[in-house]
């Protein structure tokens, strides 16, 4: 005998341990299928862009550290091109290197949180995590070598970075390029082909790759999904238009292809990084700009393809110390957007699951 | 086969039950610090402090207070200004760095702590006394002079003013 069941709305978060943050979803459930999702955010809203607007172009690159807090490189690389182009400053050649070797080190980065969390969230409670965190750790040390921080990193700004590399880094870079590649067969080992993850993960929280372009979603998501669109290749910045790499996609867009993805990014990354040690050239590390910088009245939109999609500032001059206008483009907040089309008609349990491989950071998303 | 992935996945595990742990027992042990850390107990020199508040200025928080009054001497440049009042209020300090990055005479500099607790949020304020007698451990962030001479905070002794600058 069939049971008669009404829709129940269950509001999940903004404290729900395995929320990645401050998130909060109203989702309506028909017996233990979802049949509607609402992402409410705007828990952690700190009004960076109007901060940006009472501060000069050198402070800003501070805030950008805290949008996304697990890729500050990438935000960082992202306002100062944005500036750059705005002020039509050129940097010298080994800063544009330097600059993609911690950009791609970030995005190894972010990938090891994005993979451990997910895994985390799948019920692999912490030990694929403290895996990726190992190596995590250790591309956190660089970081400290390169500019004494670990998180916020405030190491670029606008016409290069701030202050070359140190020996003991370009030891650790060649190190880590030695034995990473072992540590990423050793997760796969542990977790890819794992029947527990499988069944969790295949054919679960699947989007179209017309779904993902209508949504206007970037990142390992939009690649999962089977579209070949990575900036990096599109609208090559800095000196990525000198390597070679390619843009690993996906063919159904499920949780797992999301997870190959990022595993398969990963070691793109390190042939990226390869190139970089192989080709930087000595020199100046950062342009001859004022500390202060008066950019001409205008307006440039500069962008990366940061680990979590593509992330973009918006920025217009009005020729004074700081920026009229200060818009951020984040990777976060638009590929949420398609989360209701990855959750409807799945059950209740793999609600987490999918949300984590979304990958996304509150700090970004709210900005 | 059915299995085969969990009983890989679980060799990897064993594998690592082995080996020695890569974690540290913090406070028994610390991990090794990066010469250039940015941590807090800024090193501050009164004798190449010229009050000139560019520190100040840069600062995205404007957390660091001046006050000078002019007729000073400077060691450096003869006549100046005496600086009377340095506070930093590293509560709210990010350690961004910039104002390190600003200061023009090699006055100011990261410091390598990072271990500063307080129970009440003003006694987060350095003030400028403590600045002049702290033992200085400087970190070589956006230093390059100390750098050049391979200095770390934690294995060498502190320096003096007169060997900080960059001549
Ligand atoms: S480190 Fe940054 S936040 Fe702290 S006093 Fe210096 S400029 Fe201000
Ligand atoms: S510390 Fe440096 S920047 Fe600050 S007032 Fe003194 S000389 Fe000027």
């Amino acid at each position: 005998m069939p049971i008669r069941t009404e829709p129940i709305t269950v509001n999940i978060g903004p404290q729900h341990p395995s929320t990645h943050g401050v998130f909060r979803m109203r989702v309506t459930f028909d017996g233990e299928m979802i049949i509607d999702v609402e992402p409410i955010f705007g828990y952690l809203h700190r009004g960076s862009e109007k901060l940006a607007e009472e501060r000069t172009y050198t402070q800003v690159i501070t805030l950008t550290d805290r949008l996304d807090y697990v890729s500050s490189m990438s935000n960082n690389l992202s306002y100062v091109l944005a500036v750059e182009k705005l002020s039509g400053i050129v940097p010298p050649e080994r800063a544009m290197y330097l600059r993609v070797i911690v950009a791609e080190l970030q995005r190894i980065v972010s990938h090891l949180v994005a993979t451990g969390f997910f895994l985390n969230d799948v019920g692999a409670l912490a030990t694929p995590l403290m895996y990726c965190f190992r190596e995590r750790e250790k591309i956190l040390d660089m970081f400290e070598m390169l500019c004494g921080a670990r998180i916020t990193l405030s190491f670029m700004r606008v016409g290069g970075i701030f202050q070359d590399a140190p020996s003991e880094f370009w030891e650790a870079l060649t190190d880590f390029l030695e034995y990473m590649p072992g540590y990423i067969d050793e997760y796969e080992r542990l977790i890819t082909g794992n029947e527990i993850l499988l069944s969790r993960t295949k054919d679960i929280g699947v989007l179209s790759s017309e779904q993902a372009i209508n949504s206007s979603i970037s990142g390992p998501i939009l690649r999962a999904s089977g579209v070949k669109w990575d900036l990096r290749k599109a609208d090559p910045y800095d000196v990525y238009d000198r390597m070679e790499f390619e843009i690993p996609v996906g063919t159904v867009g499920d949780n797992y292809d999301r997870y190959l993805i990022r595993i398969a990014e990963m070691r793109e990354s390190l042939k990226i990084l390869q190139q970089c040690v192989n080709q930087i050239p000595d020199g100046p590390i950062r342009a001859d700009t004022a500390n202060l910088i008066r950019p001409p009245v205008g307006d440039a939109y500069g962008h990366v393809e940061g680990p979590k999609g593509e992330l973009g500032f918006y920025l217009v001059s009005d020729g004074g110390i700081s920026p009229y206008r200060c818009k951020i483009r984040s990777s976060s907040l638009i590929n949420l957007t398609a989360l209701k089309d990855m959750l409807v008609d799945t059950k209740l349990a793999d609600m987490i699951v999918t949300f984590g491989s979304v990958d996304i950071n509150m700090g970004e998303v709210d900005r | 086969m059915y299995g085969l992935g969990i009983a890989k996945g679980l060799a990897v595990t064993f594998r690592n039950l082995f080996r020695k742990p890569f974690t540290v027992q913090y406070p028994e042990e610390a991990v090794p610090q990066a010469a250039r850390f940015r941590g807090e107990e800024f090193g501050w020199f009164e004798e190449r402090c010229t009050g000139c508040a560019s520190c100040a200025k840069y600062c995205p928080l404007g957390i660091i207070k001046i006050v000078t009054h002019p007729g000073g001497s400077n060691m450096q440049e003869g006549q100046s200004y005496t600086v009377d009042t340095f506070d930093i209020d590293i509560g709210r300090c990010m350690f961004c760095g910039l104002c390190v990055e600003a200061c023009p005479y090699d006055a100011l500099f990261m410091g390598s702590g990072f271990e500063r607790g307080q129970y009440v949020r003003d006694d987060l304020i350095i003030p400028i006394e403590e600045l002049k007698s702290a033992e200085r451990r400087l970190s070589t962030w956006y230093r390059p002079q100390l750098e050049g001479k391979n200095y770390h905070p934690h294995k060498d002794e502190p320096l003096s003013w007169e060997e900080v600058g960059r001549k």
